[in-house]
């Protein structure tokens, strides 16, 4: 596979490791009291779904940048890639502005 | 029998043998070819029935002529007599047979066939039961297989490459020429592969001509013109295996099977192919028509025969015969002839077809029977009802042609029939980039071929938006086939679809009945297409076959999909380089010079090459040196590289809340110049990874990990802080190869030190335990110096660039020679750390928690780290096992790792197991094994005897739960 | 009809007129006891040992494709049960026990070959967590052996023991382990149901459940609603496509692909199965000839059932490492499997929070071996409501309480496990 990093261009996803759902950019506050009831799914459960999925992959043989890349689990196709940072910035600015309140 | 022309060098001769007998061909002979040439019809033998076999086809199709190629360690089973180039001292041999190719005492199988039909084994062999493994099964296994390995490492080199273009054609026959020529023309980067060593593909065997010359002075002028353009890169003896994604294909380039030895050069090369587009021309291949018989040395694919006459200037024999559904059979009787060989009549399915020349022709009519124990010698032909023998010693038949689609079915499109033309076509998901032309398109005749190569790189390089123009292609002949469709020849006697497995029409016929009809069930069932041919020459006959048993059609009875690869490829090719010593890198430590030459022996420690122990003179026991090493380090000073650690550091003006975060217990409140024990959990809660953190400086950190680790903590890390965390202000750089960094640790560690710092006070008030500092050492080298202890001594960890590492180590022993300095390998560093009790990988195996460390309490609840959530969950909160040091009650008997713990008295089964040994070793200064282990309840049983079973070593001993501090409990050595 | 060898011979006698399908292929009825969600190994185990052993009536397979064409008609066909930890040990060698006597009870020769399987340790650490995981199975009843390096030598003399990157310091071996012909194992499971009624339904795709008051009523199909009073998804790979459609579109589940070799027949060569533990492969010859390897998974989520060029020269690297002598042996085909990966690679088989549906998962590349056991503890549970006791710990909500059952101590990433 080839992943059309958004830095370096396309880069063979050998150069990457792979974590898994792009939730994990998610995490719950630690400290909020029903901490419990958030962590378990953040940390167990998944939509896995057959279709596009968001997921992360580390450039651990190149710039060391996490992305989230949009790639389809039926096809393989590659959508896009950002970096993960990126995403997370829109995450809270969306929020902020009361879009995911 | 040699035939006249072709396109072999007759003015050389090369030797080779076969069974040990020495036959004479030349170059550009195949050993199929040059075993024809000698009157050699008899190849092989089948798989299940042994029947006698022959070549039946001209490429890497044929499932018969197999081969083991070549002698000793190069020997190479299974190999296509098709495709071998023959050199001079080439030696091969048949398989699957004994004593001889000739007589073969397994076709005894041939006699009994009635009662080994399809899935005969699935019924029977079950009684009594323990006769299988005994009895049957090796019985089965000895007859089964083909070839045989030399059981010997491969002694060849083999190489790997990564090739990127804009153009990848895959076959250089009529229509990968003209995609190749169309593509270089217009100064695309291309790549042209195809498996044969010529250029020219099915060009090479026909008589055709191209703009009214022979087609192969056409091929020499494409080669001059490519020859000129750095833009084409042309893969000879390359055959492209799969079609991965995003535009990646596999490739094997035979660099060497052509000579008898690779000598300096690989022997294959695997290429990896990034393409932008693809152009798949792989040709065709030609169908069976299954009749009675019909698996008979000397019975061969129409096309191939011509192939053989018009190439290689062979016919198998004087007097051939030809069975054809469609025009093809017409063609080889016309080239046939015109090469001087007989053609005793062509027996065609058709009504009214019409001869192309001066020979026999048998219209209406099947071949139905044939006769000749190890080789054809005559042809039964039916028609209205009338059976006529007929003398010949060859028979070309003429099925049709498949499409080689593969490639384009290996991400999982399937293949579509199409009804006008009775084949299946590539399917409409392609894999992304490719266009599929010439024969593999059903675009069969030379100009059709040619002008769909054209076309299919136009647009290719119109979709990559490099300008093009269709060069002039030759005029070439358009001639129809005019098929009719004939996939078997009904009859009640065995008639073979899938020659190496030996699957027959009945068999096809008998899965139907038995309810195997899904086109999966009937390959499984059967064993259809699961030959070294992967079904080229059997699949699509056999569907219509079963077709015709369900009475729903070829289309709705559906067809598999084809996987890599498109032909077997060496698994010596597919490891590359990295095979034996070579498999993994080997990373060394800063001093692995020194101890190299200082009598260490070395151990592997995941990638890295670590000293275990140094053996002195007069040492002859791994445990001399050990305990030595241990005692040095207990009563003078021991000297340990542990570079090897992970090291991270850690910079910004949230440099402490980030670590705060990312470790389980407080952080933040460390002081400069000063070091922290940590512990990482996972975000499970699970207790993950452990080190120290050195507050270096006030935004500069330091951190270690475990060697094991060092990789995916420093990658967790760079995701809190790139995804989680990204508003903290911090840098992060692994620094693990940059600082050499030794542990040393003693009573007489401060004193070593001394001799090595520039001016720094080491006393126990100016650097008291776990102080941190940079310093300079041996005359203005930077360094850092961490007063932390694994042995449970007075201990420091000094840390150099890694450049100085070797001569630090060297300056250290050499300055402590009257202190005691003694370098230590990994295994006392083991035996220290456990004598204190500190966890290590066997510890942290990534199943325990803080808690059953001892350390639950140190996972803060007043802030949120990672894991810290999870770890309050009430199962693991119910554990109740903990870390305890475990001693022989009796002092002569061995505490064993991996043991399991019980009560003693108690039963010793799963429900009653209490905990496990993790780790143990010979203390020298307890002296006596001693071990760690996780025992329930442990915490409240010290003192305990309890009972440690070694079931798989028949040992179970008493031991008694102690401190897993076996050395200086109240850590008065370490802060001395 | 029995099979026997008399059976072959009368057969052969009188022209194979009487051999009978396999299976029926019924039409599905309106309404069933019991549906059991996908024809693949562990679906037909569970439908055989239902009708067979549990004495229940009305049950039906449904299966989208072909009977067996889940990860039990693709796979290395490995048999063992030398598991570490308590909560699986059990089950494995329960399923063993099944596995030892299931050809003379379901009259189908599934090749069951116990030819042993080692796993080769490279460092004494490896050394440490062998001799603990073999142990543990002896402890359990199954029985393990450790070998040092000179006893496998004399057994496997054909490993790379003299210029290996890793050496190979010795091997956990279990001489019950070994392999199965996996098609036999689907048929003779799908034979054997059929024949005590169960309805095996063809090309019969699940598209939605009936549910009313939290209560499963039945599942749409391509061929039509069909009720049930319990459904039972066993479906691998697709479970959270399924479970989807039943609501529950969040389990603790990845899919991600898993591909395998088989090389050109060769005469034998292998004698058992054997594990590398310093890379990523694993190695047994099938008694039709051809090495059958694989390694890791691909490490991608994946419903595509084909995998990629990097994995495949990492098998064949550690194969390379492992035993040179393959290396002139060539690959003949390579095929990828949807694995049911588990946030910590054990399987689950319980109920759901919906009353009547029942969930049979997260065998992770695991599954084959637990064919038996999986069909058997699942049948358990949906005939009694209570789990086997060999399958006490597989439960939905152990990730929340707490209570894992992770054998290589990965954690909460599928694609570790």
């Amino acid at each position: 596979m080839l992943i059309p990093h958004p830095l370096l261009g396309l880069r063979d996803a050998q150069e990457f490791s792979y974590l898994g759902d792009a939730s994990l950019l998610l995490r719950p506050d630690g400290m909020a009291e029903n901490a419990a009831e958030t962590f378990f799914p953040y940390v167990y459960l998944r939509e896995n779904p057959a279709g596009l999925h968001r997921e992360l992959w580390f450039h651990e043989q190149g710039d060391r940048s996490w992305l989230v890349v949009t790639r389809n689990t039926v096809t393989h196709e590659i959508l896009g890639a950002e970096l993960a940072g990126d995403v997370v910035a829109r995450n809270r600015a969306s929020r902020d502005g009361g879009d995911l309140a | 029998m040699r035939l006249s022309g072709g396109l072999i060098d007759r003015s050389r001769t090369l030797r080779f043998s076969f069974d040990g007998k020495t036959y004479a061909g030349h170059p550009g002979d195949t050993l199929a070819s040059a075993l024809l040439a000698n009157d050699v019809r008899l190849m092989g033998r089948s798989f299940k029935y042994h029947r006698p076999r022959g070549v039946i086809a001209a490429g890497s199709e044929e499932p018969n002529a197999l081969v083991e190629l070549r002698d000793g360690a190069r020997r190479e089973p299974n190999t296509r007599a098709t495709t071998v180039e023959l050199f001079d001292g080439l030696q091969a041999r048949s398989q699957n047979r004994w004593p001889s190719l000739r007589f073969d005492a397994m076709a005894v199988n041939d006699l009994f066939a009635n009662f080994l039909t399809a899935g005969f084994y699935y019924k029977t062999f079950m009684w009594p039961r323990a006769f299988w493994e005994k009895l049957y099964e090796p019985a089965i296994r000895r007859a089964a297989g083909l070839g045989s390995l030399s059981m010997q490492g491969d002694p060849d080199a083999y190489d790997k490459g990564f090739l990127h273009c804009d153009l990848l054609v895959v076959g250089a026959g009529a229509a990968g020429l003209a995609a190749a020529l169309t593509a270089a023309r217009a100064g695309a980067r291309v790549i042209l592969a195809d498996e044969d060593h010529r250029l020219g593909g099915r060009l090479l065997a026909e008589s055709h001509s191209l703009d009214d010359r022979p087609a192969t002075e056409w091929i020499a002028s494409l080669e001059a013109e490519f020859a000129s353009l750095s833009n084409l890169r042309i893969l000879r003896r390359t055959t492209v295996f799969g079609a991965f994604d995003h535009g990646i294909y596999g490739a094997v380039e035979r660099v060497s099977d052509h000579k008898p030895e690779p000598g300096i050069q690989p022997r294959q090369t695997l290429w990896r192919i990034t393409a932008k587009r693809t152009v798949l021309a792989g040709g065709a291949t030609e169908r069976h028509i299954p009749f009675r018989d019909n698996d008979r040395p000397g019975i061969m694919l129409g096309g191939a025969l011509r192939a053989y006459a018009n190439r290689w200037a062979v016919s198998p024999a004087k007097r051939v015969a030809i069975f054809t559904n469609n025009d093809d059979g017409h063609r080889t009787a016309f080239d046939l002839i015109s090469r001087g060989v007989e053609i005793a009549a062509v027996v065609d399915s058709r009504p009214n077809a019409q001869a192309k020349g001066t020979y026999r022709v048998i219209n209406d009519a099947v071949v139905s029977g044939s006769k000749g124990r190890l080789g054809l010698q005559s042809v039964a032909v039916t028609r209205g009802g009338q059976t006529e023998w007929i003398a010949c010693s060859a028979l070309g038949v003429s099925g049709g042609w498949n499409p080689n689609v593969h490639l384009a079915s290996h991400q999982r499109g399937r293949p579509v029939w199409d009804e006008a033309q009775q084949t299946f076509l590539a399917p409409a998901d392609l894999p992304g980039g490719m266009i599929v032309a010439g024969a593999a398109a059903a675009q069969g005749t030379t100009h059709a071929a040619l002008a769909s190569g054209a076309d299919a790189a136009l647009r290719a390089l119109n979709d990559l938006g490099i300008a093009a123009s269709r060069p002039a292609l030759p005029a070439a002949e358009d001639a129809p086939l005019n098929l009719r469709p004939l996939w078997h020849v009904p009859g009640k006697h065995r008639a073979w679809i899938d020659f190496q497995n030996d699957v027959t029409v009945k068999d096809v016929k008998l899965s139907h009945q038995e309810n195997m009809r899904a086109v999966e069930h009937l390959k499984r069932w059967t064993t259809l297409g699961m030959a070294t041919d992967q079904g080229k020459t059997a699949n699509v006959s056999a569907l219509a076959v079963m077709a015709e048993m369900t009475g729903k059609g070829i289309a709705e009875t559906g067809t598999t999909i084809f996987r890599p690869p498109y032909t077997p490829v060496s698994i010596s090719v597919l490891g590359g380089g990295n095979t034996g010593e070579h498999f993994r890198p080997r990373r060394l430590t800063p001093s692995h010079p020194w101890a190299a030459a200082h009598g260490a022996v070395f151990v592997e420690v995941g990638q890295w090459m670590r000293a275990q122990y140094f053996v002195r003179p007069g040492e002859t026991h791994w445990r001399q040196s050990v305990d030595r090493e241990v005692l040095a380090a207990r009563k003078g000073v021991g000297i340990c590289d542990v570079t090897t650690l992970g090291k991270v550091d850690v910079q910004g003006a949230d440099a402490a809340e980030f670590l705060d975060r990312l470790y389980c217990n407080a952080m933040k409140s460390l002081k400069t110049g000063m070091v922290r024990y940590g512990l990482m959990l996972r975000e499970d809660g699970q207790a993950w990874d452990d080190g120290t953190c050195a507050r270096l400086g006030e935004t500069h950190y330091v951190v270690t990990t475990t060697t094991a680790n060092a990789g995916t903590v420093y990658r967790h890390m760079e995701f809190a802080r790139q995804c989680l965390w990204p508003e903290l202000d911090v840098q992060l750089i692994s620094t693990t190869d940059a600082w050499a960094q030794f542990s040393v640790a003693g009573p007489n560690a401060r004193k070593l030190l001394e001799r090595v710092v520039d001016g720094f006070d080491l006393s126990n008030e100016a650097f008291p335990f776990m102080a941190c500092a940079n310093l300079s050492v041996c005359g203005g080298a930077r360094a850092r110096l961490f007063r932390i202890s694994f042995s449970g001594e007075l201990a420091y960890e000094i840390a150099v660039p890694a450049r100085y590492g070797n001569a630090l180590f060297a300056r250290l022993v050499e300055l402590g020679q009257d202190l005691g300095a003694t370098p230590y390998g990994t295994e006392a560093l083991g035996v220290l750390r456990i004598e204190k009790g500190h966890a290590a990988g066997n510890e942290l195996n990534g199943q325990t928690t803080a808690q059953m460390l001892g350390m639950g309490r140190m996972v803060s609840t007043k802030k949120d780290s990672v894991g810290a959530v999870m770890s309050r969950r009430e199962g693991l909160a119910a554990d109740t096992r903990v870390l305890v040091g475990l001693q022989p009650v009796d002092p002569s008997e061995p505490v064993v790792a991996g043991s399991h713990l019980f009560a003693e008295g108690a039963t010793q089964e799963t429900a009653t197991d209490q905990g496990w040994i993790t780790s143990a070793c010979f203390s020298p200064h307890i002296g006596s094994s001693i071990g760690l282990g996780f025992l329930a309840d442990g915490a409240a049983r010290r003192g305990e005897v309890i009972v440690a079973a070694n079931p798989i070593q028949n040992q179970s001993v008493r031991l008694r739960v102690v401190s897993a501090h076996f050395v200086d409990p109240e850590g008065e050595r370490l802060r001395a | 009809m029995r099979y026997s060898a008399f059976r072959v011979l009368q057969e052969a006698l009188r022209g194979h007129k009487g051999w009978r399908p396999l299976w029926r292929d019924p039409e599905p009825q309106a309404a069933y006891d019991t549906v059991i969600v996908g024809g693949g190994g562990h679906g037909l185990a569970t439908a055989y040992y239902l009708a067979n052993t549990f004495k229940q009536s009305r049950i039906a397979v449904l299966e989208k494709g072909w009977l067996g064409s889940g990860n039990i008609g693709r796979n290395t066909t490995i048999i063992r049960s030398n598991y570490l930890l308590p909560g699986n040990e059990p089950f494995y060698e329960f399923s063993m026990k099944l596995w030892e006597n299931l050809e003379q009870e379901f009259n189908f020769n599934a090749m069951v070959s116990q030819r042993g399987v080692v796993n080769l340790f490279h460092t004494d650490g490896q050394r440490d967590a062998y001799r603990r995981r073999g142990n543990a199975a002896i402890l359990a009843g199954a029985d393990a052996e450790l070998l040092e390096r000179d006893a496998l030598r004399a057994m496997i003399p054909f490993l790379n023991f003299d210029n290996a990157r890793f050496p190979v310091k010795g091997g956990l071996l279990q001489r019950r382990g070994g392999t199965a012909r996996h098609d036999g194992v689907a048929w003779g499971y799908a034979r054997g149901a059929d024949r005590a009624g169960v309805d095996l339904i063809q090309n019969c795709e699940v598209t939605g459940f009936r549910i009313e008051n939290g209560t499963v009523k039945g599942v749409e199909t391509s061929r039509g609603f069909i009720g049930a009073k319990k459904v039972g998804v066993a479906v691998a790979g697709s479970t959270s496509r399924v479970m989807a459609q039943a609501g529950m579109g969040q389990l603790p589940i990845e899919s991600h692909v898993l591909q395998a070799f088989v090389s050109e027949g060769l005469k034998p060569t292998i004698p058992g199965v054997i594990t590398f533990g310093a890379g990523h492969f694993y190695i047994s010859q099938s008694d039709k000839g051809g090495l059958v390897f694989g390694g890791d998974i691909d490490g991608y989520n994946s419903y595509a059932q084909r995998g990629n060029l990097p994995t495949v020269e990492d098998v064949a690297e550690g194969g390379m490492a492992v035993m040179p002598m393959i290396g002139r042996a060539r690959l003949l085909r390579m095929w990828g499997g949807i694995m049911d990966m588990s946030m910590d690679g054990s399987p689950i088989i319980d109920r759901t929070p919906i009353d009547g549906l029942y969930l049979n998962s997260g065998w992770c590349y695991g599954g084959f071996k637990a064919t038996p056991a999986s069909g058997y503890a699942f049948a358990h549970l949906l005939a009694t409501d209570r789990p086997h006791e060999t399958a006490g710990a597989y439960r939905l909500d152990r990730f929340q309480r707490g209570t894992v059952i992770d054998e290589k101590g990965a954690g909460a990433q599928p694609n570790l496990h």
